[in-house]
């Protein structure tokens, strides 16, 4: 694809730079994206994202049995509701609710192994790492004599059918021991907007330091033309579609013409 | 070959979606109906969600009439007077049935009133039909002509006061049935994605008593002018017509449209109607086996806010 040569590229420069670095700090952390910008275009059936990090360990730095990385990748803001259906008079309808008020449209942790084995659970739940410990609030919507906890994880196991919510404990390949690469998987569905790539290091158990990597998912061309003109001017939007339609119908019947 | 459709914010076979609105477009061809009633349902179980179908299939429809409302009118087929009237109705259904939809979305409970509508109106009129044309086939191979119109027979309809006279279809009956089958039409249309010809035609001829050479091309009028307003609507209110599904459909639609009619031609009227009502009643008993079923997730989300 055409990302090989940038890629590779992106590489050199990271190598370059990482040598070229000059810090105070034990470690310093260096990352970089395949590509700052991902366009939905018509033919759009999801991509990856490619993310490139280098550590590099300062002259009198203590010597570390191995280092971790752990990637939380985090899409634009939503609010949304989960339902949950029961039976009223022998049909499935939408009963209980519960409104998440603000979480993420997509949300990834990428890591070299498994979260905890990487850092004990306080620090997990302190960095809200993992969708297990990730927070959710949520506002329940009237009667709430159901427990939350069922709508928090109904709504993280729809999410990751849908590939919106991962969490990949072999997401991050380390390269050489100081050069590692991890693919941000985006489906079809992805939503746009900003998206924040928080890039942490750990060694022993701890955070030793961390950089941010943001990108932007944008739709592009004729989507991005039909979906701002469907959201800005509904009216026009609806009218130009009724034209649309009427001049097919016309047409049809010009060419179909048989008496 | 997968397209992506800017609002249902998915990608989609468009060959698909091509050979949908063809198979549909055949189907409404051969019985002279819009078809929404078997589009919208097909969007649904393809996995575009029932919102973004009723809005997008609406389009649809509105092409489809058209095209079949300029040949009826070339066939000066076209009570325009009733059309007029019934539209008075059909207009305020519309945007009844439109801010309705809105109203039900807000509450997550949409897809289950899109659900429940389809058993009970496509189940009740498919119902009716089979037994209608059952008796027609009987009455037929007795020998005894099909008569669908019975001049003498008047009931309550026909004592409805502000009685206008329609020339071409050569009824006088009162305003207030026509305005009142508009409404519902629109009503239902708004809220279903359909164009409801199926509903709309025997409701015409058994209520009205509209004679069977002007009823069709009238309510492929009203079926226009409905479906065209609830597109605007459901574009300026809820932001849900992909205009690239509809369009896809569309070409499907009006070309299938004609080989349908051609088929539709060589077959007696009474089996017509008899394969419509069946295939009224399947969708509606589909619909009923969704309800009554326990769902695979019993969980599901809607975004309220932010990018969809």
């Amino acid at each position: 694809m055409k990302a090989r040569p940038r890629t590779a590229l992106t590489l050199v420069a990271i190598a370059a730079w990482a040598a070229a670095a000059v810090s105070a700090q034990a470690e310093r952390l260096v990352t970089s994206l395949s590509d700052y910008q991902v366009m939905i275009t018509s033919n759009f059936l999801g991509t990856n994202l490619v993310l490139f990090g280098g550590i590099e360990p300062e002259a009198g730095a203590p010597r570390r049995s191995g280092y971790d990385i752990v990637a939380t990748v985090t899409g634009p803001s939503q609010s949304l509701v989960t339902f949950r259906k029961e039976r009223v008079l022998g049909i499935w309808v939408n009963a209980k609710s519960r409104e998440f008020p603000e979480v993420p449209a997509y949300l990834a942790f990428l890591s070299n192994r498994p979260l905890t084995a990487i850092v004990n659970h306080e620090t997990l739940l302190r960095l809200q790492l993992g969708l297990e410990y990730f927070s959710l609030p949520q506002r329940s919507n009237g009667t709430s004599e159901t427990s939350d906890e069922p709508f928090r994880v109904a709504l993280i196991r729809l999410r990751r059918e849908q590939g919106l919510y991962r969490e990949e404990s072999n997401g991050v390949t380390f390269l050489t021991p100081f050069l590692f690469r991890a693919f941000i998987a985006l489906p079809a569905y992805v939503p746009v907007g900003t998206y924040q790539v928080d890039v942490r290091l750990f060694a022993e158990g701890a955070q030793i330091a961390r950089t941010p990597a943001p990108f932007e998912v944008a739709k592009y061309g004729v989507e991005q033309i039909v979906t701002a003109a469907a959201r800005e001017h509904g009216v026009f939007y609806g009218l130009a579609t009724v034209g649309m339609a009427l001049a097919t119908g016309w047409f049809a019947s010009i060419v179909f013409r048989r008496d | 070959m997968q397209i992506y459709l800017p609002i249902a914010d998915q990608p989609v076979n468009i060959l698909l979606i091509l050979a949908m609105g063809l198979a549909v477009g055949f189907i409404s061809g051969m019985f002279g109906i819009g078809g929404g009633f078997l589009m919208t349902p097909l969007l649904i179980f393809l996995g575009i969600s029932p919102a973004v179908s009723v809005a997008s299939v609406t389009g649809h429809i509105a092409a489809s009439s058209m095209s079949g409302a300029i040949s009826y009118w070339r066939r000066r087929t076209i009570d325009v007077a009733l059309a007029l009237m019934l539209l008075a109705g059909g207009i305020v259904g519309t945007a009844s049935g439109v801010w309705l939809f809105t109203l039900l979305r807000k509450l997550g409970q949409l897809d289950i009133t899109i659900g429940v509508s389809y058993v009970l109106l496509l189940t009740i009129v498919g119902g009716l039909m089979l037994i209608e044309s059952v008796r027609a086939i009987l009455r037929a191979q007795k020998g005894k002509p099909v008569e669908l119109r019975r001049p003498g027979s008047h009931f309550w309809i026909h004592g409805l006061p502000i009685k206008l006279r329609f020339k071409r279809s050569r009824i006088y009956v009162s305003v207030i049935p026509v305005w009142a089958i508009g409404f519902i039409i629109g009503f239902f249309g708004a809220i279903m994605g359909i164009g409801g010809g199926f509903l709309l035609v025997p409701m015409l001829i058994y209520l009205l008593r509209v004679p069977t050479a002007t009823v069709i091309g009238t309510s492929m009028v009203l079926t226009l002018v409905t479906m065209a307003s609830a597109t605007v609507m459901h574009a300026a209110t809820n932001h849900l017509v992909d205009a690239v599904l509809a369009l896809i459909l569309m070409i499907g639609g009006v070309v299938g449209a004609q080989f349908g009619a051609r088929a539709g031609q060589k077959m007696r009227s009474e089996r017509l109607r008899l394969l419509l009502g069946l295939l009224v009643l399947a969708v509606g008993i589909r619909f009923a086996f969704n309800l009554v079923l326990p769902p695979e997730n019993l969980y599901s989300i809607r975004v309220i806010e932010g990018e969809e």
